[in-house]
């Protein structure tokens, strides 16, 4: 019955879609005020019947119910409960619906804020959500119903695949999803601008927060993805330019990218036509993204279905509404106005170059996740491209965008100074180069590259601050002066702050990380003691564990440092009987940003257990960077200038412009 | 700066970014791409010895031995080749004899292929595509390599009992 209600309101909310994408339009054309608000009770009522489903699959997800297919597949009577419900979004079908309702709880808020938008813009925007929203409606409905029913209901369910029965599913794939799907918003905004012919800074306006808000939670869910396949699949990797991750990151960076050129739209009314382009190209590769993890086209490290009628339906949609929106785009871009003018030395200056590198970028991650499959598909020829790639294209092009962050903020708006902006930032780049200085004697003969990345870092980071420091006029003036203008403020400003720092936060994780990590790899016995970076880990023990639905085999360690015990670390070995399938369960300690891991092998015949344990310092700036960045993508997104205000037209917005 | 100008400037800067940015990639193409072969494959086309490339095949039944300190060896097969493994480490956790696996490393003067990466999927029928298409080219494609054990004793569903959905982190 659960199943049944569900599928019907799956049904409902493609019918409302389908009203929401073609009536709004209609009343746009006739300049009829009932039709347009059409759309925003559709998109109300879509939000509630997905819902209504959702709940429905998590419902049955439950309860255990084994009549229904995708429950019987990925559910276990004796899972714990909380894996029972992140299992509804743990598998194909589930997570479509996850994806749908996303979309339809981002097309309810614009509606359901969007009260003093023009009218024929939310129009326009909620039916272009709509056309998106059908489309994935259909290919659930058609290939990918998640409600169908077995005839037989066997009584036990084939369980959730072990590497999934994690809290990271919890979180990751939610998050993922509402970065990805996020972007929609811009999406439907810039075609909506496009199909109206006009477009102004209150638009700007408009996308800017939704824009932040998808690419705080992208930010969170790459972290959050990162981390998770760091302690659950027991390598210690944290990042392996697998095309699962490379079709995350190229929403991320062309995202970043859409972020800075809108602050350009917003307060320059500049690079109109370029945000517009980038709004489209950012969401392409959303559906790009998509298309790679749930089409199963892909060889790669992660295990998804594979079914070539789900990979040619999403293909069409790709197709569709990548090929449509860059046609519109070509059609009808050269009818929006033209912008502002400003030097090439400007803070707009700095943002096209941001733009510049952060979309080049993106381009070789393009190349090189999809240059191996147009090969196959051409050629037959089988290669793979792997991190070494990677690190000779994308590395070299993310150095020269580190240099120039510190710059942006400092440089003026029209016509910047880019020398005094160098003089305010000696200060960073002395602490840049003591810091090269110093890592460099203290690891003397080893890396060179290492600190002089570092360094960069560091440059990053001061320079995020300097500009804080030139607007509070800190160390010139009175302290409590200098306070009282850093309360003063606007909190964008900190945002960037906070933002900029992370990356260099996170570059100084990610050096350490790959230039210091230690490991010690061997078998051990009980008794037996390895020394790792002067900590020293004796196996005391290994025990065997029932768990609710897997056995578990834990090793204890003691961990030591100079003598004296500082912790106990259970590393274990699950063994899951209905998939007969296991996983390993790393132990962690961590000291400050620095983590001690220990994951384990397989036992030999003498009792002797395969053992590998990492010793890998600062590891923890490599999440603990997206996070500052998340943080500070916050603070902006809480300014006051993003949420007053937004809808004056472009005139009125010229006027608070000078007032700034 | 007129708008000539600037537009100028600005198509300039791109222009040599992307240059740049085309050269690394050519650079990066020529260097660093690994391809991949089967055991047959190798025999065929005489692969020099330190040059990586990734291995694919059928782990070979009673082939795995463990040596001292984590060393393994282990044959891969493709059905009309075979070709000795050694590794240092530890083993994935689906790794098993008969369980189609990638290798990554390089033949050394004796004709081992070295690996320092082994991948097995974290799932019970895994079969690397590449080697599931590499294995159908040759004509040694067995269907019950695909096969899930437990899919003669699975009831009747509507869609694809034998397709194990899942996912993975990230």
């Amino acid at each position: 019955m659960i199943a049944e209600a569900g599928h019907y309101a799956l049904v409902l909310a493609l019918g409302l879609a389908l009203i929401q994408s073609t009536v709004p339009l209609i009343g746009a054309r006739w300049r009829d005020v009932a039709l347009m608000n059409v759309a925003r009770s559709t998109a109300l009522a879509q939000l509630l019947f997905v819902a209504a489903s959702f709940a429905a699959l998590v419902m049955l997800h439950v309860t255990s119910d084994f009549s229904v297919v995708n429950v019987f597949e990925n559910s276990h009577s004796l899972k714990p409960l909380i894996y029972k419900i992140t299992g509804v979004w743990g598998n194909h079908e589930g997570s479509m619906l996850l994806w749908v309702s996303i979309l339809a709880l981002f097309g309810g808020l614009v509606a359901a804020f969007g009260n003093n938008l023009r009218l024929s813009l939310r129009a326009h925007v909620l039916a272009v959500q709509a056309w998106i929203a059908s489309a994935f409606y259909l290919f659930i409905l058609i290939t990918s119903n998640p409600f169908l029913r077995i005839a037989n209901p066997p009584i036990e369910g084939r369980d959730l695949n072990p590497v999934l029965q994690d809290i990271g599913l919890a979180v990751h794939p939610p998050m993922l999803y509402l970065g990805y799907v996020g972007f929609s918003i811009s999406f439907s905004f810039a075609v909506a601008a496009l199909l109206e012919g006009r477009i102004d800074a209150a638009w700007a306006r408009w996308v800017r927060p939704w824009t932040l808000m998808a690419w705080i939670f992208l930010t969170l869910g790459i972290a959050m993805g990162s981390y998770w396949a760091y302690y659950e699949l027991g390598w210690g990797g944290w990042w392996f330019w697998d095309p699962v991750e490379n079709a995350s990151l190229m929403p991320w960076l062309a995202g970043t990218a859409l972020l800075h050129s809108a602050v350009v739209m917003e307060k320059r009314n500049a690079l109109k036509v370029w945000t517009i382009l980038l709004a489209i190209l950012t969401f392409s590769l959303s559906l790009l993204g998509t298309f790679l993890v749930r089409s199963g086209v892909l060889t790669s490290v992660h295990a998804f279905a594979t079914d070539p009628t789900r990979g040619v339906f999403i293909l069409l949609i790709l197709c569709v509404f990548i090929g449509g929106s860059l046609s519109l785009y070509a059609w009808r871009a050269s009818a929006l106005k033209q912008g502002g003018l400003f030097a090439p030395i400007s803070r707009e200056g700095a943002l096209v170059l941001n733009n510049l590198f952060l979309t080049t970028a993106c381009a070789t991650v393009f190349i090189g996740t999809l240059y191996p499959l147009a090969l196959e598909v051409l050629t037959g020829d089988k290669i793979s491209v792997g991190a070494p790639f990677f690190n000779l294209t994308f590395a070299p092009l993310f150095v020269p965008l580190m240099v120039a962050v510190p710059f942006g903020p400092l440089l003026a708006w029209k016509r910047g100074d880019l020398l005094g902006a160098a003089q305010r930032l000696t200060a960073a780049g002395i602490a840049a180069l003591i810091a090269i200085a110093v890592l460099w004697a203290w690891t003397y003969g080893g890396s060179t590259l290492a600190p002089v990345a570092i360094g960069l870092a560091v440059f990053v980071i001061a320079g995020a601050f300097s500009d804080i420091v030139e607007r509070t006029g800190l160390f010139r003036i009175p302290l409590k002066t200098s306070l009282q203008r850093a309360g003063g403020l606007p909190r964008a400003t900190w945002g960037t702050l906070f933002a900029h720092a992370g990356v260099g936060v996170a570059l100084i994780g990610i050096v350490c990380e790959t230039t210091w990590n230690s490991e010690y790899i061997g078998s051990m016995k009980p008794d037996d003691v390895a020394k790792l970076a002067g900590y020293e880990l004796k196996l005391d023990g290994v025990t065997q564990r029932q768990g609710p639905n897997f056995r578990e085999m834990v090793a204890q360690f003691t961990v030591k440092l100079d003598g004296e015990k500082l912790s106990v670390m259970t590393p274990s070995k699950r063994n899951f009987t209905t998939r007969e399938s296991s996983t390993t369960e790393a132990a962690l300690l961590t000291r400050g940003a620095s983590q001690l891991y220990i994951s384990l092998g397989d036992t030999a015949a003498d009792g002797a257990i395969a053992v590998r344990i990492y010793h890998k310092p600062l590891v923890l700036l490599i999440w603990w960077g997206p996070v500052l960045m998340a943080f500070g993508g916050t603070l902006s997104l809480s300014d006051r200038r993003l949420r007053v205000g937004a809808p004056k037209p472009a005139k009125a917005v010229r006027g608070l412009q000078a007032a700034e | 700066m007129t708008r000539k100008q600037r537009r100028l400037t600005m198509i300039g800067g791109s222009l040599a970014v992307l240059a740049v940015a085309a050269a690394l990639v050519l650079n990066a193409m020529r260097d660093s791409i690994v391809f991949f072969s089967t055991p047959s494959m190798v025999a065929e086309k005489h692969i020099s010895a330190g040059k990586r490339f990734r291995l694919g095949g059928l782990v070979q039944q009673g082939s795995l031995k463990r040596g001292d300190n984590l060393a393994v060896s282990f044959t891969v097969a493709d059905g009309s080749a075979t070709l000795p493994v050694a590794y240092k480490g530890i083993l994935p956790d689906l790794f098993r004899e008969g369980q189609g696996i990638v290798a990554e490393g390089a033949l050394d003067s004796a004709g081992v292929f070295k690996a320092d990466t082994v991948l097995a999927k974290h799932d019970e029928t895994y079969m690397p595509k590449d080697v599931a298409d590499a294995l159908k080219k040759q004509g040694h494609w067995k269907d019950d390599y695909a096969a899930k054990p437990s899919a003669s004793a699975a009831p009747p569903s509507t869609q694809g009992a034998s397709r194990a959905a899942q996912g993975a982190p990230q």
